[in-house]
């Protein structure tokens, strides 16, 4: 009998074992271990979580492939790395550690301006972020087996998140309503591969999983960008840059599985401690801004 | 015929729409009251820590375990590991099937793969003759059987991916994501 790894429905069938539920970005193995505790279906190493990587400023990389094999060994579930946009030997050396997923990533600094990394070439799945279903199409057919929308990391503001998920799930009410002979011109206007975007119409949704990400801090948030539609949660800096991450944690993982149910989100949002202090992303300068990089 | 999907964390609607294709009622579970006038319950595949520490947070697991007694409950990769007696790790498991797991035993997502499975009582169950696909994603293995458990499938190693117990059947891989719906009628003869 044949057996074959690497295969797209292998790449995309992981993504389908974390819809519903949370994905924590973590900067070391006590961190980690509080997110699996917590119900967290994957986590993200990373050496600095998004908010750090604004106030810090300079050149943010791939981590410290050593902090990445530490968490491998002390969670059960999967992990997550990310590289920088376009950087495929930081890739290459991701995947020969083992990580479970390369988050292909806005947060980080792009290593091309113009390319993105060709992911089918790797046996490894990709996640990438998107603002519309254009980019989100565009990533896909370089093969990313998933995708999140972009949100603007680091802020702790939702809005951003909200953008981006309304427009795909918007774009992808209008192909519903398309008469077939106007496909073409809806993948030459938003700059997608026209067989995907047929695809799309099609299916009704995407062709791989989409979670939300950048700004999400609170179970409400979390529920909200649920009820809009997307398959899961990223959070970021909104869980260990609050008053009590375990219990922020825990309570966000609720809140995407009873994400309809209000009685339940209410129960779960009390007395969660400090969220995240947040930025205001209406009051940044768009320099500062990730979600604009990526292409 | 009623069938839930427990929708805790995981892949649950690619079940429930494997269901509606052979016709069957398909209900969303995530409360003990969601488990009155079910025919029988899939458990899916996910995150088995997950799915088990929310169960245990939703008061969930001494329901599913009488659910299991008198009903047919068919745990998928995390489903199988959560119907478990015994998986190796501290984690909430229903204990329900005498079966002894290994969370990952096949390595990383890297290692996961696809290959055909001569099932024999499948095949009969479904009078067809091909072969099944199987998925494993970071899938368990079912390292023993025990008691009135007893194998259903295994790789040509020996290796067992698929077990039974009465009404109780556990596979580590994902007829869910295929098109291939034998695996869901097999489980509705259990049910009916």
């Amino acid at each position: 009998m044949e057996t074959k790894t690497g295969t797209w429905i292998e790449k995309k069938g992981l993504a389908q074992m974390l819809k519903g539920g949370v994905i924590m970005d973590v900067v070391n193995v006590e961190q980690a271990r509080i997110a699996e505790d917590a119900g967290a279906c994957a986590v993200m190493a990373l050496e600095r979580v998004p908010a750090d990587i604004r106030a810090d400023g300079g050149v943010a990389r791939m981590s410290d492939p050593d902090m990445i094999l530490k968490i491998m060994e002390a969670v059960s579930i999967p992990v997550m790395a990310k590289c920088r946009i376009g950087h495929f030997v930081e890739a290459q050396i991701l995947e020969s550690l083992g990580v479970d997923y390369i988050d292909e990533s806005e947060v980080l600094t792009p290593a091309d301006e113009e390319h993105h990394i060709l992911k089918h070439k790797f046996k490894v799945p990709f996640v990438c972020g998107c603002r519309n279903i254009g980019e989100a199409l565009r990533r896909i057919g370089e093969g990313a087996a998933m995708i999140r929308t972009k949100g603007e990391a680091g802020t702790g503001d939702v809005v951003e998140a909200v953008r981006h998920a309304r427009s795909v799930m918007g774009s992808i009410r209008q192909l519903q309503t398309m008469g077939d002979e106007e496909l073409m011109t809806f993948a030459k206007n938003n700059g997608a591969p026209y067989e995907l975007v047929k695809e799309v119409k099609q299916l009704g949704r995407m062709p791989v999983v989409n979670f939300a990400a950048g700004g999400v801090a609170t179970p409400a948030d979390a529920a909200l960008m649920m009820q809009l539609g997307v398959d899961g949660v990223f959070v970021g800096s909104g869980i260990f840059k609050s008053g009590d991450p375990a219990k922020r944690a825990a309570a966000i993982v609720k809140s995407v599985t009873f994400y309809q149910d209000a009685s339940v989100l209410a129960e779960v949002s009390k007395n969660l401690g400090e969220a995240m202090v947040g930025r205001n992303v209406s009051q940044m300068p768009e320099g500062e801004k990730m979600a604009g990089r990526g292409w | 015929m009623k069938i839930g999907v427990l929708a805790l964390q995981g892949d649950f609607s690619e079940h429930s729409s494997m269901l509606k294709k052979i016709g069957v009622d398909a209900v969303e579970v995530r409360l003990p009251k969601h488990l009155d006038d079910l025919d029988g319950l899939i458990i899916p595949g996910g995150e088995s820590t997950t799915i088990g520490k929310l169960a245990v947070a939703y008061d969930l697991m001494e329901p599913l375990k009488q659910f299991g007694k008198s009903h047919a409950i068919w745990g998928t990769c995390a489903g199988a590991i959560f119907l478990s007696k015994n998986a190796n790790s501290e984690q909430p498991l229903l204990g329900l099937m005498d079966i002894k797991v290994q969370r990952n035993a096949f390595g990383r997502q890297v290692d996961s793969f696809e290959t055909d499975l001569e099932i024999d009582e499948l095949m009969k169950a479904t009078g067809t003759e091909h072969p099944y696909h199987a998925i494993f994603i970071r899938a368990p293995l079912i390292e023993s059987v025990h008691g009135k458990a007893r194998i259903l499938s295994a790789l040509e190693d020996g290796r067992i991916v698929a077990a039974q117990e009465g009404r109780l059947l556990a596979t580590s891989f994902h007829p869910e994501l295929t098109n291939d719906t034998r695996f869901h009628q097999y489980f509705i003869t259990l049910a009916s």
